[in-house]
């Protein structure tokens, strides 16, 4: 069926949604977070890998440790969220598919990083002694 | 989805060849993309042996070559033939460029192939369609907005505010970078590419704009602006040799600039 809608009502689409800022600082913002955070991470697990399971323990129950470990885990698995989320965008684009797959990606995200957080805290408050 | 092959309706196929004439002293094979809309043929790849020789160094002379003493059923848009207008934009050897400012012995290798501006709809041969690319174009209202009385004269601006849309107004609308980019063949639909968002930038600079705000409203969007994923094609493309990459940049840090 042809379309007799004009070239420029197409351009103009559905207008501006008014927002994207927040979120292209928000991803930059947490990619920077997570280079010390990384880096803290690489020298935790060397420090990790010379203690028996005790030590370990001992070594995430440790203030400082537990909550890095917790930042660490929530940055990356929010800028994971963020990542895919925009390659759904780039390459999907049926409506309902690109919905579900928006839906699922919250979800698995939200579900695997608060899992690992729980876990981070079992361990830290003293629940795997 | 993606759609990674092409339907079965625009798959090119294995066109005529054009032998040179008798006599021609250097001969170089140009392969051309050709699509005539009036057939129901699938698009084919025709070839030329060209006498090199006989016409101009760049690829535009070619094709004029070829139209006037092979083939004149070939078309293609051209006008200035000296890198102003941006008529005779295609690809050619795999990057898009003016056939007018490109010397054909620039892409390495024997022969030389040349298409149509990629992931444009194909009117016939080398000429796209590019009502859309137009349409986005006209959507930023690339103009000068004022809500101050006019003045008397001319609105004034300082040399050095003048200065920085330097390396923006040269653009002469190609479409050389937007078809280039990834990000627009994907969700041209929606982003505006980096032609469009070059020139939306250079009325955001323009110290005597009073419609900012407006602008960037109209900008800020995960479509619109935010699908730009500095790929770079644009600028490595332009053959203006400008840089829509780095203005597509400012546009996000003037919207950054809003927020904090």
């Amino acid at each position: 069926m042809a379309s007799y809608r004009t070239p420029l009502g197409r351009a103009r689409g559905l207008g501006a949604a008014h927002h994207g800022a927040s979120h292209w600082l928000a991803e930059r913002v947490s990619a920077i977070a997570l280079v010390p955070l990384v880096l803290w991470m690489v020298f935790g697990i060397l420090r990790l890998a010379s203690l028996d399971y005790q030590g370990a323990v001992l070594w995430v129950s440790e203030p400082l440790n537990a909550v890095l470990m917790v930042l660490l885990t929530a940055t990356a698995y929010w800028h994971m969220h963020a990542g895919m989320r925009v390659i759904v965008e780039d390459y999907i684009h049926k409506t309902l598919t690109k919905a579900v797959l928006l839906v699922l990606n919250m979800f698995v995200s939200v579900l695997v990083g608060s899992l690992a957080i729980f876990s981070i805290l079992k361990v830290a408050l003293g629940g795997a002694l | 989805m993606v759609q990674l092959a092409l339907p079965k309706n625009s798959r090119v196929q294995k066109g005529r060849h054009h032998p040179a004439p008798a006599g021609a002293a250097k001969v170089k094979t140009f392969k051309v993309y050709r699509y005539d809309p009036e057939t129901s043929e699938n698009p084919r790849w025709d070839t030329y042996d060209v006498d090199v020789d006989a016409c101009g160094p760049m690829v535009l002379d070619v094709l004029i070559h070829i139209k006037n003493t092979m083939d004149p059923t070939l078309a293609f848009r051209r006008s200035c033939r000296e890198g102003v207008c941006g008529s005779c934009a295609m690809n050619v050897g795999g990057r898009n460029t003016l056939a007018c400012t490109h010397g054909h012995a620039e892409t390495p290798g024997a022969d030389c192939q040349i298409s149509p501006l990629p992931s444009m709809p194909v009117l016939k041969d080398l000429i796209p369609d590019l009502s859309h690319f137009y349409a986005q174009y006209a959507s930023i209202e690339p103009w000068l907005h004022t809500t101050s009385p006019e003045p008397q004269r001319e609105w004034l601006q300082s040399p050095e505010d003048r200065e920085k849309i330097d390396g923006l107004y040269e653009c002469i609308l190609c479409a050389c970078c937007t078809t280039s980019c990834p990000s627009y063949w994907w969700n041209g639909e929606k982003y505006l590419g980096p032609a469009t968002l070059l020139h939306a930038y250079r009325w955001l600079i323009d110290s005597r704009d009073e419609a900012t705000g407006d602008r960037l409203d109209a900008l800020e969007d995960p479509f619109k602006l935010y699908r730009c994923h500095t790929i770079m094609n644009c600028a490595q493309v332009c053959p203006k040799g400008l840089n829509p990459a780095k203005a597509i940049a400012e546009v996000k840090k003037m919207l950054a600039d809003r927020v904090v």
